[in-house]
């Protein structure tokens, strides 16, 4: 009886349900947009943010401070030979693997380990770095992946062809090295360190926008090779996708130790940037990775400033929407005050009476927000498209979030007219005289 | 003798108004009673408060044994449920619901929802043919009977019927009269608001309003009415 009695309403105020059926819809569509990008633009700040580079670095244990220091400087001391450097304070190589078999190996985007030499090229002393650029790096899972700055540092502007590992004598040449010595693409130079003069091809000039400008990049067994430290690397990049800290993962970065068995479970399965540190350390033992805060703050920030933008927009949203029908429902209430009389008056509850108005008003939000929804996927995309240039990934906890906004609209919205009816008297309607 | 209602002393106030002052009166089971009066005698008033939907200001109103007074809101609904059935002059049948859906409303409010019966509720007041019309497809007289169908569905102990035949012409009048005759002789009470001499002359009983105060009290009269027309009539 309650279905003939909601269906015949609801085919008897069309045009109102209409209207209700469409404002729900349009506020629906947009909430949905907004909360598909808010999901998803993660997954896309972070993908941008990795172009800018990597977020963790690994150094051996070993390692002086002051190394990094002049790492980071670009320039060892006067007198400090990296060379001499005991062994301790490196990496093998071969051991790199291990960074793709953490818990977290899929949010490891990219890495790329480093060995810097020092050497002459011609008057100037420069620096040589070896690198991965493009390396298969076959895992003891039977999987195979690409690594290397090719695509940690996708920024670089080169004007030849990337780097190749297995191209052993052709090397990178920094822009601000290559103006320096009047470099040019395709040009031999010979470089030296210690004993060691070797012959190489400029097979392109980089401009990475930083440091990196003043040296030479080249594959990394040729480093190893002037080094003399075949099989070991100084330093490793490495490129995550991250979860934005929270006051958990800051505890936990400065000493794990100090979480309860709950908290440290869920910072572990979290893919904080401390707790994919964590991980990296537990995997390479003899290392120490840090996190590069300025990037890893930077995505925080931004994705947390984003979030919040899209819930309050979501929220103004909902709001708009329940207000704007919410006198759609209260006009219609009103034209059938006397119907309300008169069920309440054959001994309806106010509760039967509610559920009855409730039902019909949650299939008219149930077929606007359906169709929102729908137009909010599409939105989403156009957001996407627009800003990221790349469709939205419309993850699957929307469908029951929408749900709720509808539900949440149709109980706003309706709060003012549920007053009318709940306070609504027989005896004033059903006398019309 | 056993009385279905019971009112005593009662005032009903609003504001500076008072609509009804000091009344007192017995209904037996099984009575008809019309109630009559000038506009703004009290009639309307006196009939919400019989049938629960308004509460007096002062006094007792015994129902069936229940004295309203003490009743919640929610008690008073359930009192209209199983108790009452109301006959309204402007029929206030839901638009979008054919007759049938109209009576079975009822049902629905009260217990279970049975169409066989709501179809034979509808077949004694001469509507089993019209059950599928919408009201807006039916004349006035039949929205009317099927209101009384609608009142009569549950076998309530008293109807209260206002103004019945306001908005119908004679013959209606008279149909609607003769089923209300056929329900007080099964048994049931019935109550008529009515401004109107004919509609009195069916009443067992005929009480007078004015200015809230009952000024008369008169048994009979039931005898002018001309079954054997009204019969003829509903058969036609």
């Amino acid at each position: 009886m309650i279905w003939k009695m909601v269906w015949g309403a609801f085919g008897g105020q069309k045009r109102k349900n209409a209207l209700i059926a469409l404002t729900v819809g349009l506020g629906v569509s947009l909430a949905a947009a907004l909360l598909g990008v808010m999901f998803d633009v993660g997954d896309k700040v972070n993908q941008e943010l990795k172009s800018y580079g990597a977020n963790l670095n690994i150094v051996p244990r070993g390692a002086s401070m002051l190394t990094e220091m002049y790492l980071l400087n670009d320039e060892p001391p006067e007198g400090e030979d990296l060379n001499s450097k005991a062994a301790e304070n490196f990496i093998p190589e071969n051991e790199l693997f291990k960074i793709k078999m953490i818990f977290w190996a899929y949010n490891i985007v990219d890495f790329a380990p480093y060995l810097t030499v020092p050497v002459s090229l011609g008057p100037k002393k420069v620096l040589l770095t070896g690198t991965w650029f493009n390396k298969l790096l076959s895992l003891p899972t039977g999987d195979e992946v690409n690594v290397g700055v090719t695509a940690l540092k996708s920024w670089w502007k080169l004007d030849g062809p990337p780097g190749d590992d297995a191209a052993e004598n052709e090397v990178l040449v920094g822009q601000r090295l290559a103006q320096d010595l009047n470099l040019k693409k395709g040009e031999l130079i010979k470089v030296t360190a210690g004993p060691n003069t070797v012959s190489l091809k400029v097979r392109a000039i980089f401009d990475g926008g930083g440091p990196e400008d003043d040296r030479i990049y080249a594959p990394l067994a040729l480093a190893q090779s002037l080094a003399n430290r075949p099989g070991l690397v100084e330093s490793v990049e490495v490129s995550a996708l991250t979860t934005p800290e929270n006051e958990l993962a800051r505890r936990a970065a400065l000493n794990p130790g100090s979480l309860s068995r709950l908290e440290w479970d869920t910072w572990y399965c979290t893919a904080y940037i401390s707790s994919i540190a964590y991980q990296l350390e537990e995997v390479l033992p003899a290392v120490r990775v840090k996190a590069i805060r300025r990037v890893a703050e930077s995505e925080g920030a931004i994705l947390g400033k984003i979030q919040l933008l899209m819930i309050l927009l979501t929220i103004l949203t909902l709001l708009c929407s329940a207000l704007a029908i919410s006198n759609l429902v209260t006009a219609g209430i009103m034209e059938r005050g006397v119907e309300i009389g008169l069920l309440k008056a054959l001994g309806a509850s106010n509760f039967s009476v509610t559920a009855l108005f409730l039902l019909e008003l949650f299939l008219v939000a149930l077929i606007g927000g359906a169709i929102g929804y729908a137009l909010g996927f599409g939105l989403a995309q156009i957001i996407g498209l627009s800003v990221f240039g790349t469709t939205i990934d419309v993850k699957t906890a929307v469908i029951p979030i929408t749900g709720l906004m509808i539900l949440a609209i149709a109980l706003m919205g309706s709060l003012p007219a549920l007053r009318i009816l709940l306070s609504l008297k027989p005896t004033e309607v059903l006398h019309g005289r | 003798m056993n009385h279905i209602l019971e009112i005593d002393n009662v005032s009903k106030i609003y504001g500076q108004v008072v609509a009804l002052r000091d009344l007192s009166l017995t209904v037996p089971q099984g009575q008809w009673l019309a109630i009559m009066g000038p506009s703004g005698s009290g009639k309307t008033t006196l009939m919400n408060i019989v049938g629960c939907l308004d509460s007096p200001t002062v006094g007792q109103v015994i129902l069936d044994g229940l004295n309203l007074g003490v009743l919640s809101h929610a008690g008073l609904t359930a009192i209209r449920r199983e108790s009452i059935g109301l006959i309204f002059q402007e029929f206030h049948l839901i638009p979008y619901l054919t007759a049938l859906e109209n009576v079975m409303v009822a049902q629905y409010y009260h217990s279970l929802v049975d169409e066989n019966e709501a179809l034979e509720a509808l077949a004694r007041v001469g509507l089993r043919e019209r059950a599928r019309h919408l009201p807006k497809q039916l004349s006035g007289g039949e929205q009317q009977r099927v209101c009384v169908a609608r009142a009569l569905i549950n076998h309530p102990k008293i109807i209260l019927a206002d103004e019945p035949t306001g908005n119908l012409d004679e013959t209606n009048e008279l149909l609607v009269m003769d089923i209300l005759r056929q329900l007080r002789d099964q048994g049931s009470t019935i109550i008529v608001v009515t401004h109107a001499q004919e509609v009195a002359a069916h009443a067992d009983r005929v009480i007078v309003l004015e200015h809230g105060r009952l000024v008369q009290d008169r048994v009979g009269a039931k005898e002018r009415v001309d079954n054997l027309e009204t019969a003829s009539l509903m058969a036609g």
